[in-house]
């Protein structure tokens, strides 16, 4: 398998509405800045891989199509991916392959999402037949987990409120951050409406127009780099089904065998001591703990001690989402591959005010569906 | 650019006439007429509702029916504060996930006449069926309490 | 490249599925794993394609998922496109060498709603799609631009019209196996020695439609000028296309085009081009030919072309 190292990074202005561009324009923008990060021009692209969540986000079928165009694809391979939520994260990691695999050189990978063009809960919850009216949206779907979380970890109420309040300061370093909260409290999320109890308003992560674009190289790409590249030490996938008897939903088996195989492809044994930086997808602040115990940065039922004693914070000594993560943006097709994008950015010294000094070996998390579809990368300043 | 158009409207208007597969016809049909059926999966034995007509773990087509009573017990729940565009509802209102009474997986549903505050997980719920049954699970209005002492442990590793 | 193999195909087409996806993807995997002699627990990758504009629904690969049983957790992803280019990502995947199978399906329950309207939102959502112009219109403007391109012998013209496919709903699997696994598996694989796919402009305007460029580009890469198959499985929906692909692979009178009736008569959308595969590589197993060519489709007026040559090794 031949190695295979992130050379550029772009990505856009988040907003809950970007009426200022296109779909084609949005996507554009970030791979722009991906191409300009890496000094190459669409012509250097050997292959464009793009993911996104359902199409009926903006009422555009296989999207891939209109945007070969825009992203200079025309009379190249282009491929489109879909795997829910955690699309970010596989859609990265399909272009990899296909540099791990020897058929390309150089690939541009972009993932997007601009809700803002149609119904999102439209998109979500057409009347689906068969089935009892949507009875609460996504928040009704998770809202339980959470609270079967917080029933068998005995962890204190308040642990969600941090992490809002964490994650929201966090993405006042970040320019390109969705939500700037720069007068955000513990008292102010706490006295947001509760939406779905256990989870209150500010818990939530917003609704954002967004896109991000990041270009793999080999090993001759990466050389010929000006900037340090992010070397993919580690890439793995896994999926399980949505419904079945026995579920751990709170700590999903996929995950966790997602770690395991990540890890050892990394030459990782010990997560919590060699991972100097992680970039998880958050969706609800509650959702922080719990992904570090899946990850195995924490013991099960104790994750939320590392986000109540300081450690993921910033300044901590693993700090989770430095870039204000999903609670902070959340454009849902591109949010995987912010993870993924956000993480590299660490290990090249290049994240700006969010960077984490010394960052040598990050990793990227992505999920999807019903808590069952994962994607995740490790990506370092130096190869394996 | 004061002049540029930000916006124009392009609706989309698609109908699709879906059949509901062998194993959901079957269901909605069960309910239609206040019963609630299950399948057993050859396999792993394991008795999945809704079912699916596939094992979702096996990977094998599941025939057998098993009829299921209407009572179960709450594993988890969330009580919503926001208003959705089709709801009637007053609000707070409470869905559970219901593991019904020889069931292996469980059901979504609405859990009213009881206070929101007094729901809790491992508590006794039975359905309360519409007057007029539509083959759908609206043909069920919500579950409420039975009464019964909670069953937590029947619960366990079901969330 | 290492080499990988088709060694098993499933298909199932109907006029009308009474099946939910699960239920409509099962039999083809599981029979496809059957023929392969394997069992779901010793593939390496699973991959599918579909499109959720087919069943008005989001996230309908995610129900389908349950017709493999993926349990404990497998390896997975999902193209929104042709199982064709399902099975090209599968075919990366086991360029890594880690593995040495994966299962590739796609499902489309395409005769639910107006298919003709749905696939006018492929085209740009500013300036086309809301104009609504339906598939067999635009198939139409392809068709006379190769008619009136003045290429085409007077039989040829008798061919280059725009009737539209027969709709069906359909399911399709694939195993692919590598190099001496894929001997083991099988009696006769059906070697994937080249493979490729292309795209083009979005914007009708600017192809010169009579002419598919995204094929040539593809086949060259493939390999496909430096073979002779036998038997082409082109995914041409219309008649007139068929005659622009032919053209485009520089197929000559001894090669046979879609001996299994082709996308014109069943047209299972996002299935059609993984059966084209599937086709192509029985004919290698089956002794039929030694070389086989498939091509798949996406988009309007055969946007988007893949190719894969298969053939049969000592
Ligand atoms: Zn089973």
């Amino acid at each position: 398998m031949n190695r295979c190292a992130v050379i550029g990074i772009g990505q856009t202005k988040h907003a809950q509405k970007r009426a200022d561009v296109s779909i084609a324009g949005l996507v554009r923008e970030a791979a722009l800045a991906a191409l300009a990060d890496a000094e190459l021009t669409f012509s250097d692209i050997d292959a464009v891989v793009i993911g996104k969540a359902p199409d009926t986000f903006e009422g555009v079928m296989m999207p891939e199509l209109y945007l070969a165009t825009a992203l200079g694809a025309v009379g190249k391979p282009m491929m489109r991916v879909h795997t829910a939520g955690s699309v970010g994260g596989s859609t990265a990691l399909v272009a990899a392959h296909l540099v791990q695999a020897g058929v390309h050189q150089r690939v541009l990978t972009v993932a997007f999402e601009k809700q803002s063009e149609s119904e999102a809960m439209w998109a979500l919850s057409p009347k689906f037949p068969f089935q009892p009216p949507l009875l609460a949206g996504a928040g009704g779907y998770f809202a339980p987990i959470i609270r079967a979380y917080m029933m068998r970890s005995d962890a204190p109420s308040d642990v969600g409120l941090q992490v809002a309040v964490k994650d929201r300061l966090s993405a006042l370093k970040n320019p390109y951050a969705h939500l700037q909260m720069s007068d955000i409290t513990l008292e102010m999320v706490r006295n947001s409406p509760m939406l779905w109890d256990p989870i209150r308003y500010l818990e939530t992560c917003p609704s954002s127009d967004g896109a991000c674009a990041m270009i793999l190289g080999d090993d001759q790409a990466a050389k010929r780099a000006l900037r340090p590249p992010a070397w993919i030490r580690g890439g793995a996938m896994r999926s399980e089904p949505t419904m079945f008897s026995g579920r751990n939903l709170v700590d999903p088996q996929a995950g966790r065998d997602c770690a395991a195989d990540l890890y050892r492809q990394a030459g990782i044994t010990n997560p919590r001591r060699e991972i100097d930086v992680a970039e998880i997808y958050v969706p609800f602040s509650w959702f922080e703990p719990m992904w570090l115990e899946n990850l195995g940065f924490a013991e099960r039922n104790q994750g939320w001690r590392l986000t109540m004693d300081g450690t993921t914070a910033l300044n901590g000594d693993l700090p989770i989402n430095p870039s204000g993560g999903v609670m902070a943006t959340n454009p849902i097709g591109a949010s995987g591959m912010l993870r993924f994008a956000e993480a590299a950015l660490q290990v090249r010294g290049l994240a700006g005010d969010h960077q984490i000094d010394g960052a040598r070996i990050a990793m990227g998390h992505a999920f999807g569906g019903g808590s069952q579809f994962f994607a995740m990368w490790i990506v370092g300043s130096e190869p394996n | 650019m004061s002049d540029a158009v930000k916006l124009f409207k392009a609706p989309i208007r698609l109908e699709y006439t879906i059949p509901a597969g062998r194993a959901t016809s079957r269901f909605c049909r069960g309910l239609a007429s206040g019963r609630l059926y299950g399948q057993r999966c050859p396999e792993c034995k394991k008795v999945n509702v809704p079912p699916r007509g596939a094992c979702p773990t096996c990977g094998v087509p599941t025939e057998e029916e098993v009829l299921l009573p209407d009572s179960g017990t709450i594993t988890t729940f969330c009580i919503i504060n926001i208003a959705f565009a089709a709801q009637a509802l007053e609000l707070p209102y409470a869905c559970a996930s219901i593991l019904l009474d020889g069931a292996d997986s469980t059901l979504f549903h609405l859990i009213q006449e009881v206070p929101v505050a007094e729901i809790r997980m491992g508590m006794r719920v039975r359905a309360v069926w519409a007057e007029n049954k539509l083959a759908s699970l609206e043909a069920i209005r919500h579950f409420k309490p039975t009464g019964e002492p909670d069953a937590l442990a029947s619960i366990e590793g079901h969330f | 490249m290492r080499d990988v193999a088709v060694i098993s195909f499933s298909q199932l087409l109907v006029d009308k599925a009474e099946a939910n996806d699960a239920e409509l993807v099962m039999p083809v995997v599981r029979e496809a794993l059957g023929r392969a002699g394997l069992q779901k627990q010793d593939i390496g990758f699973t991959c599918s394609g579909s499109s959720d504009f087919l069943t008005g629904m989001p996230f309908s690969f995610v129900g389908a998922l349950d017709a493999v049983g993926p349990w404990p957790p497998i390896e997975e992803s999902h193209v929104e496109m042709d199982g064709a280019w399902a099975l090209y990502e599968a075919w990366v995947r086991l360029q890594h060498g880690d593995i040495d199978t994966a299962l590739v399906y796609a499902f489309g329950r395409s005769t639910l709603g107006p298919i003709e309207d749905i696939l006018a939102l492929q085209l740009d959502p500013y300036y086309e799609a809301p104009m609504w112009p339906d598939a067999t219109s635009l198939a139409a403007l392809q068709a006379r631009a190769l008619l009136d391109s003045g290429r085409l012998s007077d039989s040829d013209k008798k061919k280059a019209t725009a009737e539209p496919p027969k709709i069906v709903d359909g399911a399709a699997a694939v195993v692919l196996a590598s190099g001496d696994r894929a001997r083991k598996l099988c009696s006769r694989p059906a070697f994937i020695s080249g493979i490729d796919h292309r795209i083009e402009s979005h914007l009708l305007g600017v192809r010169d439609l009579s002419h598919s460029v995204s094929t040539e580009i593809a086949a060259k890469h493939a390999g496909c000028f430096e073979k002779s198959p036998t038997f082409a499985e082109l995914h041409a929906p219309y008649s007139a296309q068929e005659l622009i692909l032919c053209d485009a692979l520089k197929l000559d009178k001894q090669v046979t085009i879609n001996p299994s009736g082709g996308a014109q008569n069943n047209n299972a959308v996002m299935v059609a081009g993984l059966i084209r595969i599937g086709e192509a590589a029985t004919r290698v197993s089956n002794r039929e030919a030694d070389c086989a060519l498939a091509h798949a489709s996406s988009g309007p007026c055969l946007q988007q072309n893949l190719i894969c040559m298969l053939e049969a090794r000592a």
